[in-house]
């Protein structure tokens, strides 16, 4: 019989220790899944975990690395803040839509006009568009007590809806022969965020990823407003007996998140994707959340888990390539990781004991 | 003694890294009021819940009755004979009296029934209840009274009662003690836990005093004094507060007319709240918690808005001032549940500090921790009241309810208030501890600043407040001298006890 024993303060070994232990557990019930579907389980793993940075193509697939894990580790820096106060925004993909959405129609707005002040404006546009998408649940929440849970996640739909519209209207390129899908800001050099070092796929949005995760390291480990953020989420009444005010706090969450997946989504649409269509969105505002989770919500853990998770992106389309596993197996594979490390998460705050029942 | 009742003999239990229990033996006799006194983290919990079978003992043998007793599990225990009462209570406030006495038996006898035994026992024990009323409704005495009633129908051999006399107001306690006597008369053993040695010294028979999971002591309570009780249980010389050389200065606080709805569903309303306090007063707020404290104590700390002109320091209104406007004006609080309220659990001991040392002491630079300045705050607290900790790396939570408490007080007294509310600051502390909290208490009143203290342990507030008043179902007495008041009339102003008058029949 195994009992577990509450900690009496939480073990810093397996903080650090599970995360690693959670990827290992994931690699080997991941191979035995591939050995059920009848692929080789090593080489499997190989493909999706070394091949992409050793491997023949590795040139190529580095940096696809930053490309994918800019935008992860962006948003879920946003989002990690207002998980340690208990703010759950799961609309995170809604609102790195809008983003996209207000900085493309700033660029498109202007074109063809050329000027330096342009990228700007639409960097500003794109955390705006997040922010307001992100301000919608955080005042119905504050006015009428609604789950942000729910509002944030319902309004991704409600964006969906409209990138649609605007890929289909008044977005559309008018030089496009009738294919949906806005201009290519690719092509429009004061719009595009281009690759900065070639080779490398450091964009800005990489750029801004970066700088999120010291902002928010500094805020949550150095600024008092991170410290009663944390408190928020510990323990509600002793933040309010701080000084707290839960509404603040639940509209400054849910706009910085909204913020920074808004800038997140303009990134993407002025830099690797190019353009507005209705299949924009990939999904990285609910994978994300499997980021900021990964990462312990800590500002460095996010930096290193948006780059595990875009490894296992990446690694994943090469398998589906090469060894022709299903879509799906990549995503069960990737769920077990999150599922893994909440279960070892358990270490952290309790200890195991073996031994005899108690009568 | 022959034929006791129940004898332990070398009972040992050990959790890791302490011995709660090391080689425990006393006996009980049929008919005998037996105490078990000592600190907090003595060992008289584990030792209890082993008797009632929640914990299962190390080493060392128990007799019940004469025959081998290992109770598995409490069903067990209860199967023998062997009742217990909370400290806290197990009632369900939205179900009335019988429902929650019927939820406590193993085979229920139907409903009709069962509120005619309630009716009969309650009566025949002095211990009026009515069966249908909802507990939601019932004071803390008579919620007690549920708890005694379902442990009686059992009809137990021995009864356990853990601190039954902190919720209960004088008049209640003598009805508790007058049932407790008939019961013993009748030849059921009690064990009484309890940290008021008075109480201990007129209802008990015997007592065994545990310090350090160890018995250090057996002693007949009559025949000694509380000072000498309290120095077994601390096992050394026992600090009496000086209260001595405080001058009163000028008005510098006020609550005028403060009207406060309800918190929660059975949560009181503050009605009509007035006092005023001087600078170097020391003010005692007595009654039973659950009367409006917790709501009076969030109104003066700035957590729940009053309406203007409520509330008011040095004539300037903060009534709509949050936390830590009212802290930078030296209105400072500290409230009655630790963990979660006053400190959260798992964080630090320097991040506890930080949680509201920051208005008034430079723990920040510019929004910026100064993590270092944090400590050393923290350092300071626990050096200057005690603390025992291994450090401030420590999370609060690992720390047991009388250092954490004292390391509350502490960081609001070392904040040098002007006016300081402190809400049940000794609930569940040592009286080592205790003492040393009510002296912090004085001394920083001596320094100049008002002080409220919110009680339920009157001697407490005897002991060192100014003037007394009693919050009863969210209303304040009018504040008189502690000087010459005595029990009587404090129980009048707690509003008396529920029930009296058919108890006194």
């Amino acid at each position: 019989m195994i009992t577990l024993v509450k900690r009496p303060t939480p073990s810093q070994f397996w903080a650090y220790a599970t995360p690693l232990l959670a990827v290992f557990a994931t690699m080997v019930a991941g191979g035995i899944l591939f050995a059920a579907l009848g692929k080789d389980p090593i080489a499997a793993i190989k493909v999706i975990f070394y091949d992409p940075l050793f491997g023949p193509n590795a040139a190529y697939f580095r940096g696809q690395l930053l490309v994918k894990a800019g935008p992860l580790i962006l948003i879920a820096s946003g989002l990690a803040v207002g998980f340690r106060a208990g703010i759950w925004n799961i609309g995170a993909e809604g609102q790195y839509i809008m983003g996209a959405l207000a900085g493309a129609s700033v660029a498109l707005a202007a074109y063809p006009a050329e000027s330096h002040l342009l990228f700007p404006a639409m960097v500003v546009a794109g955390a705006l568009g997040g922010w307001l998408w992100g301000m919608i649940p955080a005042l119905l929440k504050t006015a009428f007590g609604t789950s942000e849970i729910l509002v944030s996640l319902m309004l991704v739909y409600v964006a969906q809806n409209f990138l649609a519209y605007a890929a289909f209207g008044p977005l559309k390129n008018p030089d496009g022969y009738g294919f949906p899908g806005s201009r290519n800001l690719q092509q429009y050099p004061s719009a595009h965020n281009p690759e900065l070092i070639a080779g490398t796929g450091m964009h800005w949005g990489v750029v801004a990823a970066f700088l999120a995760v010291i902002a928010t390291y500094v805020l949550m480990q150095r600024h008092i407003a991170g410290f009663r953020i944390r408190t928020a989420g510990e323990a509600p009444r002793a933040a309010r007996f701080a000084g707290v005010v839960p509404a603040k706090l639940v509209m400054f969450c849910l706009g910085l998140s909204g913020a920074f997946a808004g800038l997140a989504g303009l990134f993407e649409v002025a830099g690797p994707n190019g353009q507005i269509t209705d299949s924009f969105n990939a999904g990285y505002g609910f994978t994300a959340i499997i980021v900021a989770f990964l990462g312990r919500l800590n500002a460095v853990g996010i930096l290193l888990a948006g780059l595990l998770m875009a490894l296992t992106y990446i690694g994943g389309d090469m398998a589906q390539l090469m060894l022709g596993l299903p879509t799906a197996a990549i995503q069960v594979f990737q769920g077990m990781l999150l599922f893994f490390l909440l279960g070892f998460d358990l270490l952290t705050h309790y200890r195991l004991r073996l031994g005899r029942a108690r009568a | 003694m022959t034929g006791a009742l129940l004898k332990i003999e070398g009972l040992t239990k050990a959790y890791p890294g302490v011995v709660a229990n090391d080689g425990v033996g006393f006996q009980v006799a049929p008919g005998e009021v037996h105490a078990l006194l000592g600190e907090n983290g003595a060992g008289k919990s584990t030792l209890v819940k082993m008797i009632y079978g929640l914990v299962k003992p190390d080493a060392g043998t128990m007799q019940f009755q004469g025959a081998p007793y290992t109770p598995p599990e409490p069903r067990a225990a209860r199967a023998a004979g062997v009742a217990m009462v909370f400290q806290h209570f197990s009632l369900f406030e939205a179900l009335r009296v019988a429902e929650n006495v019927a939820l406590g038996m193993e085979n229920p006898p139907p409903m009709r029934a069962l509120s005619t035994r309630i009716h009969e026992i309650s009566t025949a024990y002095g211990l009026p209840l009515d069966p249908a009323r909802t507990v939601g409704d019932l004071s803390a005495g008579e919620r007690q009274r549920v708890e005694i009633i379902r442990c009686l129908l059992q009809d137990p051999k021995l009864l356990i009662m853990d601190e039954p006399t902190s919720v209960l107001t004088p008049q209640e306690v003598e009805i508790l003690f007058g049932t407790l006597r008939k019961l013993a008369a009748e030849g059921t053993a009690i064990l009484y836990i309890s940290h008021k040695l008075e109480e201990i010294r007129s209802l008990c028979d015997s007592a065994t005093i545990l310090r350090g999971g160890k018995v250090v002591a057996s002693c007949t309570p009559r025949e000694n004094s509380a000072r000498e009780l309290a120095e077994l249980m601390v096992g050394g010389e026992f600090a009496a507060t000086d209260r001595a050389g405080r001058k009163l200065g000028a008005k510098i606080f006020e609550v005028a007319h403060l009207n406060l709805a309800p918190m929660s569903q059975f949560g009181p309303a503050l009605k009509d709240v007035s006092f005023t306090l001087a600078a170097g007063e020391v003010l005692g707020i007595g009654g039973v918690a659950g009367n409006g404290q917790e709501e009076l104590l969030s109104t003066l700390s700035g957590e729940s808005p009053s309406a203007p002109g409520t509330v008011s320091l040095h004539g300037q209104d903060i009534a709509d001032l949050g936390p830590n406007d009212r802290r930078r004006l030296g209105l400072l609080a500290a409230p009655e549940e630790r963990l979660g309220h006053a400190a959260v659990p798992n964080l630090s001991l320097t991040e506890n500090a930080i949680l509201t040392g920051t208005v008034r002491r430079p723990l920040t630079r510019n929004g910026f921790l100064n993590m270092g300045a944090a400590k050393r705050f923290a350092e300071e607290i626990i050096s200057g009241f005690d603390v025992r900790t291994p450090g401030p790396h420590v999370a609060a939570r690992a720390l047991s309810g009388g250092n954490l408490q004292k390391f509350v007080i502490g960081r609001e007294v070392l904040q040098a208030p002007e006016v300081l509310v402190v809400n049940q600051p000794t609930w569940g502390v040592d009286a080592a501890a205790a003492a040393s909290i009510r002296q912090s208490l004085l001394d920083l009143a001596s320094k100049g600043a008002a002080v409220i203290v919110i009680s339920q342990d009157l001697d407490e507030l005897m002991e060192i407040s100014d003037r007394f008043c009693a919050l009863n179902e969210g209303r304040l007495s009018a504040p008189r001298p502690t000087e010459g008041l005595s029990m009587e009339e404090i129980g009048l102003m707690l509003g008396g006890a529920h029930g009296m008058q058919e108890a006194a029949r």
